[in-house]
């Protein structure tokens, strides 16, 4: 069953003009294609997203500095952040979640596979809505030019009176529609997951990624439903006369902060679950051992699904919920510690005893389980009411946020697109760069979100324009955005190394890594019908059992 | 490098004549859809619910507002209807199937025809709009979101009815219908949160 012997079914790529090649990739359904397009998608709009993070550290660089207006300055923090989350962080994570799933599975490609083209079509389009409001929000007031109320844009900012213009309409539409094209892709994940399966491949027999983007697709849906919900709110409001989030007429803005944080926490469970799936393949096969403890990480897993929905107002302690509420979200908060914690000790006890290799993704893997730790302290210090009416808006919530997003997920992002990067491409990509990278981006990161912590703990709040000298601030910004040219460094080798490798890279073959799952089987870049005979399993590493026969794992399950 | 071979084909091992039956992947997916519908609204009652009373201005729900039972019946009786359309189906009989179809349009079009003349009234002889109040920001948010989705099922109920008329549908369709009267139960039993939301509690 020689996969690579079997001609293509569609025209080859190579044969056909620019215009036949990319109309290929617009239409296309095919899960791999639209993996990568969502990979590419999330790439550009992390470097967009970059950019603006730039900006506003470089104003922030001294007291008193004027590099860009005010006006500007609350644009960058808000679309620094909608970018980042909606369509740096989500297309990225749901790039590989299709890239990968079926591959692992053992299928020929997602369930709906229209419905994925759909999907990453509205994500994309979703995007280019932010940014066009760049040119398209002026209007006819002449108000505005890109959303400025914050990337949870509390009421009243957003109500008429206060934004002027479309910029924030093209914030609303923008995350609503990405937001419906992320739902679909997540019904897409449960019903591969569900209803894929080859044969033999139980559900105590998948990947751990498997299981992970699984319950990442369940809180999508129960989740980004409620924000659809909130904005359809924020339309009525701001053009339809609508008073939700009016309190001149009886309405609340509090309201708005629990329906938005109620997506708003599971949001760091959607994003952070895929990154824990990473770290769940890519720690094992560097340590040349299976996962420790499988099953206590699947059930530690349903664990987070179930405790995430429940720990949404923690993030608003600030605005005086009363005793019994902050009771009860300190409780749950301190709850989710335990399962997560559990998953670090799985992970640290996979790599023990290990033969451990350190190459590119495994560096960013330990990165990422050293930052992702010191990130769930903070998270506990903010966790505790009182702590958190200290801090609460201060530069140590960013540092701390920081820590979970740059340091946990874009950690094991760069791993994830280091490790798969010969399956995706059929090349090898260079490991000296890949390294370079590495303490290029681990040295900025330390430099701006470990020091991070410092202002804040010294009253800096976020969000704030300038500052005056001589409160103790100063050299701590500095060095934070030094830290930043580090991490651009880093990215900057990151590309790269990717275009490099990629018309230039040494072929890699179908296995690089001596690895266990399916995706590995078959040929890099993988056909487009993936296998050419649907596989069979009998244990969670089946490559394992295929090149060990005299001692296979299923023996052992 | 070739890939690596000798993994098992289903096809050609042994153990492929097991049962290895997976859930279908259309009703799979519409238990999604409607996992993440039922979210959408679960924050529209909620909303709903913690703003019956906090309107600064008139008129209320106690003094607008009157039970919609006829129309309610309506609603609930196309789930009804539209089970027993699939059971003609899949005994085979197309004509049954298209008379209990229509029927289910017929009840699904009758409830619109509800709303249509309560908000009819609402509008043009008790003067409550949606900018009115928060009561009419939020009743005609609600029962317009699940309108719209009666609207949405209403479509895709007189596509299969054009295909029957048609003489396209026939029994092996069953599954694919099947999928879709899912969803039209759904909105039915939204139906019934609203309506004890709107018209019980918060009268």
């Amino acid at each position: 069953m020689s996969t690579d012997s079997m001609p293509w079914p569609s025209t080859s790529g190579a044969s056909l003009p620019a215009v036949g090649r990319i109309h290929e990739w617009v239409t296309t359904v095919d899960h791999k294609r639209l993996g990568i397009m969502y990979i590419l998608c999330g790439l550009v709009f992390l470097v967009a997203g970059g950019i603006e993070a730039v900006v506003i550290r470089l104003q922030l660089i001294r007291p008193h500095n004027d590099f860009v207006s005010p006006e500007v300055f609350n644009r960058m923090f808000t679309m620094h952040g909608t970018t980042m989350i909606f369509f740096a962080a989500m297309p990225i994570v749901f790039g590989f979640a299709n890239y990968l799933m079926p591959l692992m599975v053992g299928a020929r490609d997602m369930a709906f596979p229209r419905l994925n083209a759909f999907s990453f079509w509205l994500t994309a389009f979703g995007g280019l809505l932010l940014y066009f409001s760049l040119v398209g929000a002026n209007g006819l007031y002449g108000a505005g030019n890109a959303p400025d109320v914050g990337w949870f844009a509390y009421a009243p900012l957003t109500s008429q009176t206060f934004s002027l213009g479309h910029s924030t309409d093209f914030w609303i539409l923008s995350i609503m529609v990405s937001g419906l094209g992320s739902v679909a892709t997540a019904i897409n994940i449960i019903a591969t997951v569900l209803c894929l399966r080859c044969p033999g491949m139980t559900l105590g027999k998948m990947p751990l990624f498997a299981w992970l983007n699984l319950i990442m697709a369940g809180l999508v849906v129960l989740a980004l439903s409620p924000l659809t919900a909130a904005q359809i709110m924020l339309l009525i409001d701001r053009y339809l006369g609508g008073h939700f989030f009016d309190t001149q007429a009886g309405g609340s803005a509090v309201m708005w902060m629990h329906f938005f944080w109620i997506f708003g926490h599971p949001e760091v469970y959607i994003l952070v679950l895929p990154a824990f799936a990473f770290a769940s393949e890519i720690i094992p096969v560097f340590s040349r051992k299976p996962i420790f403890g499988y099953s206590v990480m699947v059930a530690a897993t349903v664990a987070i699904g179930f405790i995430s929905m429940s720990v949404w107002a923690h993030h608003m302690f600030t605005i005086g919920m009363g005793p019994g509420l902050n009771t009860f979200f300190v409780f749950s908060t301190m709850v989710i510690a335990v399962p997560t914690g559990i998953k670090i000790f799985n992970w640290l006890a996979t790599m023990w005893g290990g033969k451990i290799q350190f190459k590119a993704p495994m560096l960013f893997c330990l990165g990422f389980l050293f930052q992702f730790l010191i990130a769930g302290l903070t998270g506990i210090m903010l966790g505790c009411a009182p702590f958190d009416w200290q801090l609460g808006n201060s530069y140590f919530v960013v540092a701390h946020f920081h820590y979970v997003i740059v340091g946990g997920i874009l950690f094991t992002t760069f791993a994830a697109i280091y490790y798969w990067f010969p399956k995706l491409t059929g090349r090898s990509y260079n490991e000296t760069l890949g390294r370079l990278h590495f303490w290029l981006f681990l040295i900025g990161f330390h430099l701006t979100f470990t020091f991070m912590h410092i202002p804040g703990l010294l009253g800096m709040p976020r969000r704030i324009y300038t500052y005056e000298p001589g409160r103790g601030w100063d050299t701590w910004n500095l060095i934070v955005t030094v830290g930043v040219f580090f991490q651009t460094a880093g990215v900057l080798v990151l590309l790269m190394n990717l275009f490099w490798s990629y018309l230039r890279g040494p072929s890699a073959g179908s296995d690089p890594w001596d690895a266990w799952t399916l995706e590995w089987s078959t040929a890099s870049p993988p056909p487009a019908y993936n296998f050419a005979e649907i596989p069979r399993v009998r244990s969670r590493r089946p490559l394992w059992d295929l090149k060990h026969p005299d001692d296979p794992d299923w023996r052992y399950e | 490098m070739t890939p690596v071979h000798g993994l098992q084909p289903a096809s050609a091992s042994r153990v492929a004549t097991e049962e290895w039956n997976l859930p279908s992947r259309g009703r799979v997916g519409m238990f999604g859809l409607i996992a993440a519908e039922s979210s959408i609204f679960t924050i529209f009652v909620v909303a709903y619910l913690f703003y019956i009373g906090k309107s600064v201005s008139g008129p209320g729900p106690r003094e607008v507002l009157s039970v919609p039972v006829f129309y309610t019946l309506c609603l609930l009786s196309s789930s009804l209807t539209i089970h027993l359309a699939l059971r003609a189906l899949r005994a085979g009989k197309a004509r049954a199937f298209s008379a209990w179809w229509f029927t289910t349009i017929s009840l699904g079009a009758g409830f619109l025809f509800g709303t249509a003349t309560e908000w009819h009234r609402l509008i043009y002889q008790d003067g409550l709009t949606i900018s009115t109040n928060l009561f009419g920001t939020t009743y005609y948010s609600l029962v317009g979101l699940h309108g719209f989705h009666v609207v949405v099922g209403l479509l895709m109920l007189s596509l299969v009815m054009t295909f029957s008329v048609l003489g396209w549908v026939r029994t092996e369709h069953v599954e694919r219908l099947d999928v879709l009267s899912l969803y039209w139960h759904f909105v039915d039993a939204v139906w019934v949160v609203v309506f004890t939301v709107v018209y019980i509690i918060g009268r």
